[in-house]
C-alpha cells in the first residue's frame, strides 16, 4: 500500500549526516545482521559447518579407515568399537559414511557456486548485450532446459564410467544453471534500462566494465542465494545418480553409492542404511534453510516478509 | 456558491479532531500525523497541501478508514455529527463510496483491468442501491460518463481501463467518484501523474462534479498552483501537523506561517519576474520517527528564536492585517510563536528568506558566442510490431520526426512537451553520439555519424547527462566518490588525481568533501541530485543535458538545485539543454524554449517572447494550462482547454498534426480549415521565432 511506501513517508533513512565521518553500514552487513537474527539460518549454517567439519575431521579422529576390513565382525550392528556397525565384508560404516559425505559435499560446494556462477555471467550477457547474442543464448537455455539431463546421464553413462568424478560435477553444473540465468537476464534487462547504467554508458564506459562494476554486484543477491541452495539440490542429484550406479563409481564412495549398497539390506541390517540416508537430508535441510533465509533478508518481496 | 449551500455551512460535513495516526515500525514507530483537526463545511474546497512525508495523505486515508491495520489511530473523525473511528470496515463500507468517495492519485491501478469501465461505474451504483437493476445501472453510468466529459460515452462504457489514457481513466474515477452523490469527495493528487494541459481539464470536471453533486471537496496536493485556482481554504501541512490555514486569498498574499512563506518564495512561477533569483528552503523535514521537542520547522527557519525550540508550538489563530470584511469568520491560523510580529509587519516577509546573490562578476565565465550543439532534422522512427513467435511490423511510431535546435555556448535551449512528444527520444539520440536513422547531429562542430570509436569516447567528455530521478541514477552500491569519479575512469585518469577532483567537484556543486566515502541512500533528494551533476561535471563536459532534472524533488528542494544550475552556468560557461515539463522551472532557467508536439518542433525561440506572446495555439494553451502561485490572477486567467488527449505517434501525418485539438482550428473559417487539414505546417520564421501553424498571425485565443 502506497501509505508505507517508503518514498511517502521519511522513514528509516538513517540520518547519518551530522555524525562523525564513521564508515557507514554497508548493505552486505546488514544483511549478514538480518540473516543471522534468523533463527533458521543459525541453525541451517550451524548445522552445515558441523557436518563439513566432522565429515573432514571425522576419519582421522577415528582408528579405522574407510578401506579396513575388520575380520572379527562382519555384519555387526553398532557397538563402541564400530559406532555405526560394520557391512558385511567387515568395512566400518562410520568411516566409510564421513567418506562419502566428504565427496558429497565436495561435489555439492563446487556445482552449487558453479552453477550459480554460470547463470551469473550468461544470464548477464545475454542480457546487458541484447540482439542477437540474447537470442543465441536464450535458444541454448531452452534446448538445454527440454533436454532430460538424466536420460542424457544414462546413455553417456559408459563414457562417464571411465572419467573421474570430477566429470560428474561439470556435468551437473552443466544441467544446473539454466533456470537462474533466465532469471539473472531479465533482472539484467531491467537493470539496463536503470537511469545509472545508462550514464556510465553516455560516459563512455565499456560494456565489460558495465557489467561487471554495476551488474553483478546488483543480481549478486540472486547469486548468493542460489548458490546456497544449489549444495543441497546438487547433493541430491549427484546421491539419485550414484544410487543407480551412473554416478561416483568404484572406488570412490559418495553417499548415493553407500545408499544403493546398503537399500537391499535396509530391513535387515539397518545400519547400513539409516545413518547414510539420515546424514544426507539433514545436510540437504540445512543447506536449504540457510539458502531460504538468505532470500528472505535479500529479497523483501519473498515469503516470510509479506505478513 | 449557490444559497442553498450558504444556509448549511453553519454544520461542517466533516470534522477532524485532533487525530493521530502511528505506523509501529518494527521498534521506531512512525508518528506519520500528530494532532491534526480540520473541519470541513458543506460545498466547501479545502486544499491540504504539503511535502512528502508531511502526512497528508495518511491523514485522508484516516477519514477514509483505508489505513493498514497495524496503524494505530486516534483522535476523532466526526462524518456529519457520526463517529467514523472505531467503527468497523464494513460499516464504513456503507458511507465510502456513497458518502464519501475517493479519488486516487494513479488511476491505472484504482482501475480494475478485468472489467469494463461501465461495469465498474455499475458497480459502485449497485452496491449503494440494490433496488436498481443493472440494466439502469448501466445507463446511468453512461450518464456520468457524459458528465465527466468522455466523448462517445456509449462505446466508451464497454471500453476496459487500459484503453483509456491517464486524462480519462481520471475523469472515469471522477465518473465513479460522483456516481452515488456524495457529500464529500477527498481526492488524493488527482493530477499529479497528469499532464498540465490534462491536469487543467481534470481541475475543471472536479470544480463541475462539486458543483453538480454541491458536495464538500478535500484536495490533497504538493502543488500549490493547484490549490491557488480552485480551493476555498488551504491547509499547509508540515511534519504530520497542520502549520497553518487560512481561506485562500489570505494564505497567498500574507502567509504566517515561515514555511509558507518560504514555500511561495522558492515556487518558479509563471507571474514573477523572469530574471529573479528564487529563494531555496535549505535543510530537509524532520525524520517523522522522533517526535519533535520543538517547532518542528525551527532548523529550517531563518527566524527561530530560542523558545522555537522549547515545546511545538500550537495552532492559534493570528490577528491579521487588513481582511475583507465578509472574511473576517473565517480565521487564520498558524503554528509559530512569531507569527503576530510576522501579521503585524514587524517581520517583512520578504526580510525573512532573502533572495541569494547572483553570481559575482569576476566569476562569471567569459563566453565566446558559438554552436556547440546542432541538430538538423532529427528523425526516430521504432518498428510496432506484432506477434510472439513470428514477429510481423504493422506499423512505425514516429517518435522524433524532423527536429532542429541548435545550442550556443554559455546558454539554455528548454525542450518542453508533453508526455509522449518525443522530447526524451531526441536527448536519447543526440547522448548516444551514433549515426542517426535521419538528420544530423553535430556536437562542437562534429557531426556525430563520422565518429569512430575512440573518437566517440573522446568526444562523450564534452556532453553529459542529469537524469530525472536522483535515486535511480546513482549505484546505491558503489560510494559517492566512485560514482562521481565513474567518467574518470573512462579517461584513464590516476587514482589520485580524480580523489583530487571529486572533492573539487563535490564542493562546486554545495556538498561537504568528506561525504565522499558515503552510499548515496544516506543523502537526501536534492544532494543526490547534486551528486549527479557532480558526476557529469567532473568531465568539464561543454554540453549538460538535463533530463527533468528538478521534478523528482520537493519544492523546497527544487530551487536550490535549480540556483546551483544557474550558477555552475554562468561560472564555468555551460550550454544546456533542458528538458522538462515544468514550464515555471524553464521559464526560469531558459534563455531560448522549443515546444514539442507530437514529434515536431511547433514553436522556436527566445524564452521571453515565447512566454510572453506565444503564437502557436499550442503553445498557448500550454501555457494557459500551467497553474499560478495566485489565487486572485488564477481566477481570473482565462483557460484555453485543449480537447482530448495527445493523439497516437504511429497514425499517418495528413495535415497539421494538432488540429483535433486546436482550439484555433474551430474558430477558423471552412476555407482556413481546408488548409490544415490538407497542409503539414512547417516551421516558418514570425516575429523573431519559428512557428509551425498556418494561422499563427490570427487573433490570439487569450487575452493578454
Amino acid at each position: 500500500m502506497a501509505l508505507t511506501d517508503p518514498s511517502t513517508l521519511t522513514v528509516g533513512e538513517p540520518d547519518t549526516m551530522r555524525n562523525a565521518p564513521r564508515r557507514p553500514q554497508s548493505r552486505g552487513r546488514t544483511i549478514l545482521r538480518k540473516v543471522l537474527a534468523t533463527k533458521r539460518a543459525r541453525i541451517g549454517g550451524g548445522v552445515l559447518l558441523f557436518i563439513i567439519l566432522w565429515a573432514f575431521l571425522g576419519p582421522l579422529l577415528y582408528p579405522w579407515s574407510f578401506t579396513d576390513q575388520d575380520g572379527l565382525a562382519f555384519s555387526q550392528p553398532p557397538s563402541p568399537s564400530h559406532w555405526f556397525g560394520t557391512n558385511n565384508i567387515g568395512q566400518d560404516v562410520y568411516v566409510q559414511t564421513l567418506v562419502g559425505l566428504q565427496k558429497s559435499l565436495v561435489i555439492g560446494l563446487i556445482v552449487g557456486p558453479a552453477a550459480a556462477i554460470i547463470a551469473g555471467l550468461v544470464g548477464a550477457i545475454a542480457g546487458y548485450v541484447g540482439g542477437v547474442w540474447d537470442k543465441v543464448i536464450v535458444w541454448v537455455i531452452d534446448l538445454l532446459l527440454v533436454i532430460p539431463g538424466f536420460f542424457l546421464l544414462v546413455l553417456l553413462s559408459p563414457v562417464f564410467k571411465s572419467l573421474s568424478w570430477l566429470a560428474l560435477v561439470v556435468f551437473l553444473a552443466i544441467f544446473g544453471w539454466m533456470v537462474l540465468a533466465r532469471v539473472i537476464r531479465g533482472q539484467t534487462m531491467s537493470l539496463r534500462e536503470r537511469e545509472y547504467v545508462k550514464a556510465a554508458r553516455f560516459m563512455g564506459v565499456p560494456g565489460f566494465t558495465i557489467v561487471r562494476r554495476h551488474i553483478i554486484p546488483n543480481v549478486a543477491s540472486l547469486l548468493i542465494i542460489d548458490a546456497t541452495l544449489g549444495i543441497g539440490a546438487a547433493i541430491l542429484s549427484e546421491t539419485t545418480l550414484s544410487f543407480f550406479g551412473f554416478g561416483v563409481q568404484a572406488p570412490d564412495v559418495s553417499l548415493g553409492t553407500l545408499l544403493a549398497a546398503g537399500a537391499s539390506a535396509a530391513v535387515t541390517r539397518p545400519w547400513l542404511f539409516v545413518f547414510p540416508a539420515g546424514i544426507l537430508v539433514i545436510t540437504v535441510l540445512a543447506s536449504s534453510l540457510l539458502g531460504d533465509s538468505l532470500r528472505d533478508a535479500i529479497d523483501p518481496t519473498s515469503g516470510a516478509n509479506r505478513d | 456558491m449557490t444559497d442553498h449551500a450558504a444556509n448549511a455551512t453553519n454544520q461542517p460535513i466533516l470534522q477532524v479532531q485532533d487525530l493521530s495516526v502511528t505506523f509501529p515500525n518494527a521498534g521506531t514507530p512512525v508518528h506519520a500525523v500528530r494532532g491534526v483537526s480540520y473541519e470541513v463545511r458543506r460545498g466547501e474546497f479545502l486544499g491540504i497541501v504539503g511535502e512528502s512525508g508531511s502526512g497528508k495523505s495518511v491523514s485522508s486515508m484516516a477519514v477514509m478508514g483505508l489505513l493498514p491495520t497495524n496503524a494505530q489511530v486516534t483522535g476523532s473523525i466526526r462524518y456529519n455529527g457520526t463517529e467514523l473511528l472505531g467503527q468497523t470496515d464494513r460499516e464504513l463500507s456503507k458511507i465510502r463510496g456513497s458518502e464519501i468517495a475517493m479519488i486516487f492519485q494513479d488511476p491505472l491501478s484504482a482501475l480494475t483491468p478485468v472489467y469494463t469501465i461501465g461495469q465498474q461505474i455499475a458497480e459502485g451504483l449497485r452496491l449503494h442501491d440494490s433496488a436498481l437493476s443493472q440494466r439502469a445501472a448501466e445507463a446511468r453510468a453512461v450518464e456520468l460518463l457524459k458528465v465527466v466529459g468522455i466523448p462517445n460515452a456509449e462505446r466508451r462504457a464497454k471500453s476496459f481501463p487500459h484503453e483509456f489514457s491517464g486524462g480519462m481513466r481520471q475523469r472515469a474515477m471522477i465518473a465513479i467518484a460522483i456516481a452515488n452523490d456524495p457529500q464529500l469527495i477527498i481526492a488524493d493528487e488527482p493530477t499529479t501523474a497528469l499532464d498540465v494541459t490534462i491536469q487543467a481539464q481534470i481541475l475543471e470536471v472536479l470544480q463541475e462534479a462539486k458543483d453538480i453533486t454541491g458536495a464538500a471537496v478535500v484536495l490533497i496536493t504538493h502543488d500549490l498552483g493547484v490549490v491557488a485556482g480552485n480551493a476555498d481554504r488551504v491547509a499547509v501541512m508540515y511534519a504530520g501537523r497542520i502549520v497553518e490555514t487560512a481561506p485562500v486569498v489570505p494564505l497567498f498574499r500574507e502567509p504566517l506561517m515561515p514555511y509558507t512563506i518560504g514555500l511561495l518564495r522558492s515556487m518558479p512561477n509563471m507571474a514573477a519576474n523572469q530574471q529573479e533569483r528564487l529563494v531555496p528552503l535549505e535543510g530537509r523535514p524532520p525524520l517523522l520517527t522522533q517526535v519533535p521537542t520543538g517547532c518542528p520547522f525551527a532548523p529550517r527557519c531563518p527566524i527561530a528564536v530560542a523558545a522555537c525550540l522549547e515545546g511545538e508550538p500550537a495552532l492559534r489563530p493570528v490577528l491579521d492585517g487588513p481582511i475583507d470584511a465578509d472574511t473576517t469568520s473565517v480565521q487564520h491560523t498558524a503554528a509559530c510563536l512569531r507569527a503576530d510580529e510576522i501579521a503585524d509587519g514587524s517581520l517583512l516577509r520578504p526580510d525573512i528568506f532573502p533572495r541569494p546573490d547572483e553570481v559575482p562578476e569576476e566569476l562569471v565565465a567569459e563566453v565566446v558566442p558559438e554552436t556547440v550543439l546542432d541538430v538538423q532534422d532529427l528523425k526516430r522512427t521504432f518498428p510496432l510490431t506484432k506477434g510472439v513467435v513470428f514477429r510481423r511490423v504493422i506499423g512505425t511510431v514516429r517518435a522524433v520526426d524532423g527536429v532542429s535546435f541548435s545550442v550556443q555556448r554559455g546558454r539554455t535551449l528548454g525542450l518542453v512537451g508533453e508526455s509522449g512528444c518525443g522530447k526524451t527520444t531526441t536527448i536519447m539520440e543526440i547522448l548516444e553520439l551514433a549515426k542517426t536513422q535521419g538528420g544530423s547531429i553535430h556536437v562542437n562542430g562534429v557531426d556525430t555519424a563520422t565518429l569512430t570509436k575512440p573518437d566517440r569516447r573522446k568526444l562523450r567528455s564534452d556532453i553529459q547527462v542529469v537524469f530525472q530521478d536522483p535515486m535511480a541514477s546513482l549505484d546505491p552500491r558503489m560510494t559517492i566518490e566512485d560514482i562521481i569519479g565513474e567518467p574518470l575512469t573512462v579517461h584513464n585518469v590516476s587514482p589520485s588525481e580524480i580523489r583530487e577532483r571529486v572533492g573539487a567537484m563535490l564542493e562546486l556543486v554545495g556538498l561537504e568533501p568528506s561525504f565522499a566515502g558515503r552510499y548515496p541512500h544516506e543523502f537526501s533528494g536534492g544532494q543526490r541530485q547534486r551528486i549527479g551533476i557532480a558526476r557529469a561535471l567532473v568531465v568539464e563536459p561543454k554540453i549538460l543535458v538535463l533530463d527533468e532534472p528538478v521534478s523528482a524533488l520537493d519544492v523546497s528542494v527544487q530551487a536550490g538545485v535549480i540556483n546551483l544550475l544557474e550558477d555552475l552556468k554562468q561560472r564555468l560557461g555551460l550550454s544546456y539543454l533542458f528538458v522538462a515539463h515544468d514550464l515555471a522551472v524553464v521559464r526560469h532557467i531558459a534563455d531560448d524554449v522549443a515546444v514539442m508536439y507530437l514529434g515536431r518542433i511547433v514553436e522556436y525561440g527566445p524564452s521571453e517572447q515565447i512566454f510572453a506572446h506565444p503564437k502557436h495555439p499550442y503553445t498557448q494553451a500550454l501555457l494557459s494550462a500551467v497553474p499560478v502561485p495566485d489565487p486572485e490572477l488564477e481566477r481570473s486567467r482565462q483557460r484555453i482547454l485543449l480537447n482530448g488527449d495527445l493523439p497516437s505517434p504511429s497514425d499517418d501525418r495528413v495535415g497539421c498534426s494538432f488540429r483535433s485539438r486546436c482550439p484555433l482550428f474551430q474558430l477558423l473559417p471552412a476555407d482556413k480549415q481546408a488548409v490544415c487539414e490538407a497542409d503539414d505546417p512547417r516551421e516558418r520564421p514570425l516575429d523573431g521565432r519559428l512557428v509551425a501553424c498556418h494561422h499563427a498571425e490570427s487573433d490570439r485565443l487569450v487575452p493578454a
